[in-house]
């Protein structure tokens, strides 16, 4: 008799400890779905802010229509993106567009002076920023995520309910990460 | 924690014991657990919004200070709280900062006129992450129950200690030499020890709530670097202010003084023994250890920086210490340019009397007139053109 109550509180324990694992994973994994989603609304975010960026500098920077026009179109292509692939290469060129913009700011000191041009400008810096921090975060909850499903004992559990790893976030592209080559001939 | 709340509870049974006897031990303890619930539970309810009152700060929204919203948004992100912290400003010029609130969906950050004024971008951001840290590791709240245990141990010994002077003198002795003589010696010897409880507890109590703040000081600055990625921008604002001349902070009392990012009292007199009796660590030494971050960013190249520097075992839990390999960045493009502090400051200014409830007006002639709230009359001269200008606009 006391042999099976020990055996019944033995295996309670244990559908406890699985119960409060398994939790512990659906939690973080949705941590980091969260988290995903949140690159999507800073992303969003980046759209909606360039009209108001391209119609406060036009009027100043006449001759750089090409500027202009390049970062338009990067902007429309992100935001009919399909695909994760599609998205990720058209929010690359918008960012690259983005940064050339930047730069040639420097060029147009009236522009750089104006109120409202600063008021964009420190609305763009900190939608980039918050992209790069969401991005980071989401690698963030991806390792807590990944290391939960790798590490005992969870990951007796992680195994049971086939919980997968999460790939992390790449950089903009595979040529950023290249060392460029530097040749002596 | 657990160790304050010890020596709370074995005062609260020494006292017992010796006012009341062999039984009195547990009422003592029954008391000494009531008058620290009440506390927790007072603070609890009202605990941030008493802190933000006796600061003077005021809540501010994106168009105030459009740059500190970002920065706070970005550090919210970049901690993946769920929802976005209250902001708040203070109108003092001694640059410093403090985050409160018990738990990441009820924060608040108050940061001083001051340290907007002074400090650029990234180090902004160093500050805000740092406080961010402290909500995310629910420091507020350690501290918060660290300081009522405090309270509630200097409370209750100090009610014994004058009960004592009082009782005393008062020739009122019936109380506690009452029974029979050997009883009688057995009962001044437990007054003996009560009283020296009284004394020693509140020490330690004090002792063990600097030490622990002073941890939690250093985890958050840990915290920020990671956050970040850049510890340098907290090394140079934590620079910054450690230089600041300006008198110290006008609104602070030694309870509100762990939640600042630096310690908000000026040291009067440097003596050995402050290290023990301080809330934070030294303002030198942290730089040091954020700047001897040269590797990454985790938590684990901090507690090699920590102990390189220290020569003390680490600080940060075990649990954090998982290797980690998260590269330095590089500083924003904004904070490499010489800013014009004047102009800063000159705009911080008009923040902060937009904030109290200023009226702008700008004349034909394009002086801007800043008006205070106080001001009677609905119109106004000004002063270089001699325009009469209407004031309900």
């Amino acid at each position: 008799m006391t042999a099976l109550i020990i055996v019944a509180a033995v295996l309670v324990l244990l559908i406890i400890f699985v119960i409060g694992i398994y939790n512990a994973l659906i939690g973080l994994r949705n941590q980091v779905d969260n988290a995903w989603s949140q690159i999507d609304v800073q992303l969003k975010r980046r759209h909606d802010l360039i009209p108001n960026l391209v119609e406060t500098a036009r009027g100043y920077m006449k001759h750089e229509r090409g500027t202009f026009e390049a970062i338009t179109n990067a902007r429309s292509q992100a935001v009919g993106a399909k695909t994760v692939a599609e998205a990720s290469k058209a929010e690359g060129a918008l960012g690259e567009a983005l940064s050339k913009f930047m730069l040639m700011v420097e060029n147009y000191p009236d522009l750089k002076a104006s109120q409202n041009f600063l008021a964009v400008q420190e609305e763009l810096a900190s939608t980039e920023n918050k992209i790069s921090f969401s991005r980071q975060n989401y690698n963030d909850q991806v390792l807590f995520f990944n290391n939960k499903i790798q590490m005992f004992p969870s990951n007796t559990v992680a195994n049971m309910f086939n919980f997968s790893k999460r790939d992390f976030f790449g950089l903009e592209s595979a040529a950023e990460r290249e060392v460029p080559k530097v040749s002596f001939s | 924690m657990v160790l304050m709340a010890v020596v709370l509870l074995l005062l609260g049974f020494f006292i017992g014991l010796g006012f009341f006897g062999q039984q009195g031990g547990f009422f003592g303890l029954l008391i000494a657990l009531t008058i620290w619930l009440i506390l927790t539970l007072i603070s609890f309810s009202q605990g941030d919004a008493i802190l933000l009152a006796a600061s003077k700060a005021k809540p501010v929204t994106h168009d105030v200070h459009p740059q500190l919203f970002n920065v706070v948004e970005e550090m919210r992100i970049a901690a993946g709280l769920p929802a976005m912290p209250k902001i708040y400003i203070i109108n003092d010029p001694a640059p410093n900062a403090f985050a409160t609130g018990r738990s990441p969906q009820t924060a608040s950050v108050a940061v001083t006129a001051g340290l907007l004024a002074r400090l650029n971008r990234d180090e902004l951001q160093g500050v805000i992450a740092h406080e961010m840290s402290h909500i995310l590791h629910r420091d507020i709240l350690f501290v918060t129950l660290a300081g009522i245990m405090l309270g509630s141990t200097v409370l209750l010994s100090n009610v014994f200690l004058r009960g004592m002077f009082y009782g005393s003198t008062g020739g009122s002795r019936r109380r506690y030499s009452g029974g029979g003589r050997g009883g009688g010696q057995a009962q001044l010897l437990m007054l003996v020890i009560a009283i020296v409880a009284a004394i020693l507890a509140p020490l330690m109590a004090y002792l063990l709530y600097f030490a622990l703040s002073r941890k939690r000081e250093y985890l958050a600055d840990a915290g920020a670097a990671r956050l970040t990625r850049y510890p340098e921008g907290l090394a140079s604002a934590l620079e910054k202010i450690a230089n600041d001349p300006s008198p110290q902070l006008a609104t602070v009392n030694k309870v509100t003084a762990p939640m600042y990012i630096v310690n908000p009292f000026k040291k009067q007199g440097q003596m050995k023994l402050s290290d023990w009796t301080s809330t934070h660590p030294s303002i030198s030494e942290r730089i040091k250890i954020l700047r001897g971050m040269t590797h990454g960013v985790s938590f684990r190249d901090y507690s090699d920086s920590f102990s390189k520097i220290t020569h003390k075992k680490t600080v940060v839990p075990l649990a954090a210490l998982t290797k980690e390999d998260i590269a330095l960045r590089e500083a924003s493009a904004q904070a490499k340019k010489q800013e014009l502090l004047e102009k800063q400051f000159r705009q911080v200014g008009d923040i902060m009397r937009r904030v109290n409830g200023f009226i702008f007006l700008t004349c034909v002639c394009g002086l801007k007139l800043k008006i205070p709230p106080n001001f009677k009359g609905n119109n106004v001269i000004c002063p270089r053109c001699h325009k009469v200008l209407p004031l309900s606009a």
